[in-house]
């Protein structure tokens, strides 16, 4: 039954509703097409196909019995830092190597409830660290629009897998555009929750206090029906909150009447690809044809937004990361005393931008920089949330480029970092603010690569911002493309 | 020169919760290691801390019970550094927000009142335990995540005697608030000693010494006791204190300086991600406020005014909650408080003493020692009799008015049976009997203790007294 695995998570489970296809032919079509590109493509770090067959079995014999849950058979791929029950999470590092977890994520758990199967696990920047998954330490991930080039990162490999027809949907992580940028990347949609919307537990943690779960899929009604799944209060995450969550679905029309949009003018500036601001503008006015106003808004901090994420994001981790010392668990090299196995350990176990970042994190926090640095850019991150908050008071949603490029030619900003975290500029501050943010197709440039509109709304308005993706993906082509990877 | 000490120490107190701080795990340390655990006491990648209340809640009324400030706003932050028995390789701790400010505890030595300011309690997680067997190491995180209490003094006392007096109470008060077993064997207290000495007329402090993890009180004790004149004999030589952490050698009876390089660390504090402040609205803390046990010193107050019992016995009674709390119920349940209190401070506290055990284990209740007592009151068996049976209450436990039935201890009262006695050791004595008659009053007390002993000790003393002197007229 070819073609399945090119359907939207919404199609697949109206197929399955109606009799048309079975979970069980879901997951055959999804191996096949794993087996037949991920050779080029390398989305995925590890697959289990027994026992995703075996699930999909059970979901088939459950549909038969009168179950009518919305995920029930439909399988998931899942970026390799969250934690699924006795799957391996080596969050694309050396050091986890041979680790096996023993519990599920909240989120995880949630789409388990709602029938999902949890197909593989997806490649990834080392920690989450990285705009191109060129740092994991289990292979490369080439962008299956142009193999020559990255998928973005670090949610790579998730973005890849459902551009390249190897999965239905993914999930990712986004703690400064993990999951929009790569979405830009690979021509899909991309949705960062609101900081606090989607449990954190059984993600493992870079920066704490940006850290997102998000849906990558093909279409803007699928993130919305695997926000629906995942979103909502857990106890065992302090920092989700009470929020009711809304009827995602309801929020979804085919017009923008009444929708008053800004346009940041920090985020149009020089030095965006000419072709990446052209696809931009040109939503623009595809949004106000649909019936959305239109306000010029201002973002001041913005140019302090990469700094401030660097300090915030890298501090957090040197503490995240203190954990992996390889005395319960993942790989270790033994030494004369226990601290000289940590530092044999973290020396060989680690690869160099999370040894950069641990270092720059445990440097900003050191005493008597403290004030300078960590200090400061806690301060900025209050006057970052300040410039949406005052936006937010005049616009239902903004509207920006997600990256100022289309993807990079694969090893063309390794050994540039400073250049790489620039390519961050219009994603960081969502998530230092909080917010919530949404990346959709909106052309292609030049060489056919994808290009994505970002989408931002006030923090809990995820609501906003699936009702703009919405509409403008319904009334523009750009979602339904594939890249061809026969040749 | 005399040479001044300051003092000032800092507790950890393991709070006496169900669960752990920040997991459902058991808060029951020891066991077979490591299973008490679970991924996120164990620090497992992914986890999140969740705050365990009641770990909150005990020690705000920590802060009530010693008079700090509550503060309405606290947070926890992480403090860094790596070692073995460190799941995530940070401490949650807290750092500039802690929960209690303030505060005090008074403490009596050598009839000499003083309080001694407390600077500050925070909550924290504790860390494992390492272990060693000869080549490989290994750790036990059945403690790590317990919910630990760190109080922390102003250097406001001066000797080792105010140091220990200062522990003892508080020590008591922890105790009255139910908020640790404060089980000194298990780890519950355990102490860090901050001492300099500096010379009388310097208002300068001395340089600083820490002594570290101290878990008895004697320890404590003795360690001042060998580290104060050690830092004056450095500086009456002429030498200077070196800033260090040192090591009580509790075999040896000395300090040491610990290796620098065990101690030397920039913890790297900052705000903890994963929790949100601690929020205490005036109102819960109110709530609190209002459930907080009365204090040893104004219980003995009250036991002194309540019960009339002279001051030295409300104070030895109060010492202990649970023996406080036994006498209470034992004066209320029998009626007769003046023989509650001899009970409890002499057979009761002795019995305790002898078997070295605590109350909650023993098998005498307050009802049956109530029953005891008023058995004596209605004369239904005679002291010595009673004596007898507290021995076997405190041991077997039991229903004294039972006991006294199936042993037949009961006193004999019975006019007829005491006649009878009475007329046989009259007619089997008759020296005893003539000397009464002359006037020797205690002849009398030969022929009772005769009466007795036919009774094999059951007569009632005051009945054959009056039996014979009527029988006597001598009365
Ligand atoms: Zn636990």
């Amino acid at each position: 039954m070819a073609g399945l695995s090119n359907l939207t998570l919404h199609e697949t489970a109206d197929r399955l509703a109606r009799g048309e296809c079975t979970s069980e032919d879901l997951v055959r079509d999804l191996v096949a097409a794993i087996e037949q590109r991920d050779g080029k493509v390398g989305a995925y770090v590890w697959v289990n196909v027994e026992d995703a067959l075996a699930r999909a079995r059970e979901a088939d014999a459950a549909r038969l019995g009168g179950d009518r849950r919305p995920l029930l058979g439909i399988p998931l791929a899942v970026k390799d830092v969250l934690n699924v029950k006795d799957q391996p999470c080596a969050c694309g590092s050396r050091i986890l190597k041979g680790y096996v977890s023993p519990y599920d994520a909240t989120a995880i758990a949630r789409l388990r409830e709602q029938g999902a199967v949890f197909l593989g696990r997806t490649n990834m920047d080392e920690f989450a660290m990285g705009s191109t998954t060129e740092n994991s330490a289990l292979g490369v991930t080439r962008n299956p629009w142009d193999l020559a080039r990255v998928p973005g990162g670090s949610s790579g490999g998730s973005a890849a897998a459902v551009a390249a027809g190897e999965a239905l949907a993914a999930l990712g992580t986004d703690t400064g555009g993990s999951v929009r940028q790569p979405a830009s990347f690979c021509g899909c949609v991309g949705l960062k929750p609101s900081y606090g919307r989607v449990s954190r537990f059984g993600l493992t943690a870079y920066a704490s206090s940006l850290d997102q779960i998000g849906p990558m899929t093909r279409d803007v009604r699928d993130a919305a029906m695997l926000l629906q799944a995942m979103a909502g209060r857990d106890p065992r995450d302090s920092s989700s909150v009470e929020i009711p969550v809304p009827d995602y679905s309801a929020s979804l029309r085919n017009d923008l009447n009444g929708m008053k949009l800004g346009l940041p003018r920090e985020y149009f500036i020089a030095g965006t690809d000419p072709e990446v601001e052209r696809a931009v503008r040109a939503a623009v006015e595809q949004c106000r044809a649909l019936g959305a106003e239109f306000v010029e808004i201002s973002l001041p901090h913005t140019p302090y937004a990469i700094a401030t994420y660097y300090v915030v994001a890298t501090a957090e981790a040197s503490a995240n990361l203190a954990r992996f010392d390889g005395v319960r668990y993942g790989a270790r090299v033994e030494g004369e005393d226990p601290i000289d196995m940590y530092g044999k350990t973290r020396a060989a176990g680690f690869g160099r931008e999370v040894k950069r970042r641990i270092i720059l994190g445990t440097y900003v926090l050191s005493s008597g920089y403290y004030d300078a640095y960590y200090l400061r850019a806690q301060k900025v991150r209050t006057l970052i949330r300040g410039d949406f908050e005052k936006a937010f008071a005049g616009c239902d949603a903004i509207l920006t480029p997600v990256v100022p490029t289309p993807a990079y030619r694969i090893g063309e900003k390794a050994d540039d970092p400073l250049q790489m975290y620039l390519g961050d500029i219009f994603t960081v501050t969502a998530n230092l603010a909080g917010i919530c943010g949404l990346s959709v197709p909106c052309g292609f440039a030049g060489a056919g690569l994808p290009v994505g509109l970002q989408i931002l709304g006030p923090a809990f308005k995820e609501e906003n911002i699936l009702r703009v993706g919405y509409a403008y993906e319904q009334s523009t082509e750009w979602h339904l493309r594939k890249p061809n990877l026969e040749s | 020169m005399k040479y001044l000490p300051t003092i000032g120490l800092e507790i950890h107190v393991q709070l006496k919760t169900r669960s752990k701080i920040f997991c459902g795990c058991p808060n029951e340390p020891g066991g077979e290691p490591n299973t008490h655990v679970c991924p996120v006491c164990l620090g497992y990648p992914g986890t999140l801390p969740n705050v365990n209340g009641e770990a909150i809640r005990l020690t705000v009324l920590t802060g009530l019970m010693i008079g700090c400030r509550i503060n309405p706003y606290s947070k926890f932050d992480r403090k860094n550094y790596f070692y073995p028995d460190m799941p995530k390789n940070y401490q949650i701790s807290q750092y500039d927000k802690p929960l209690c400010l303030g505060g005090s505890v008074e403490i009596e030595v050598e009839g000499r009142k003083k309080a001694v300011g407390i600077t500050r309690i925070h909550l924290e997680e504790d860390v494992g335990k390492s272990m060693h067997f000869g080549s490989s190491s290994g750790v036990d995180f059945n403690r790590a995540g317990a919910p630990l209490m760190e109080i922390v003094t102003e250097p406001d006392i001066e000797t080792p005697e105010e140091a220990q007096a200062f522990l003892l109470a508080l020590r008591q008060i922890l105790l009255y608030g139910g908020v640790s077993d404060c089980n000194l064997e298990q780890g519950n207290l355990r102490c860090d000693v901050n001492c300099s000495v500096r010379p009388e007329g310097q208002s300068e402090l001395g340089t600083k010494i820490e002594i570290k993890n101290m878990n008895t009180f004697k320890g404590v004790f003795h360690a001042l006791k060998h580290e104060l004149p050690r830092q004056e004999e450095v500086l009456r030589s002429g030498g200077a204190i070196r800033q260090e952490t040192r090591r009580w050698d509790d075999e040896k009876g000395v300090t040491e300086a610990m290796r620098s390089k065990e101690y030397a660390h920039d913890y790297r504090y900052f705000p903890e991600p994963d929790l949100m402040p601690v929020v205490l609205p005036p109102e819960t803390v109110e709530q609190w406020r209002a459930t907080l046990p009365e204090l040893p010193a104004k219980r003995r107050d009250r036991l002194v005014t309540e019960y009339g019992l002279p001051d030295y016995d409300a104070g030895v009674l109060v010492a202990d909650k649970a023996v406080a709390d036994f006498f209470e119920e034992t004066a209320r349940a029998s009626g007769n408080p003046k023989a509650a209190s001899n009970w409890v401070m002499t057979d009761v506290l002795r019995c305790l003493g002898e078997k070295q055990t605590e109350l909650k284990d023993a098998k005498l209740t307050s009802v049956s020692l109530a029953g005891l007592i008023r058995l004596v009151d209605q004369k239904v068996i005679n002291v010595p009799t009673a004596r007898e049976l507290f021995s076997e209450l405190f041991e077997k436990g039991g229903d004294p008015t039972e006991l006294v039935k199936t042993k037949g201890l009961a006193q004999v009262s019975d006019t007829g049976a005491l006649e009878a006695y009475a007329d046989e050791a009259i007619a089997e004595n008759p020296g005893p009997v003539a000397d009464y008659r002359a006037g020797k009053k205690p002849a009398l007390q030969f022929l009772v203790g005769q009466i007795m002993k036919k009774s094999r000790g059951k007569a009632n003393p005051r009945m054959v007294q009056e039996l014979l002197q009527r029988k006597l007229g001598g009365a």
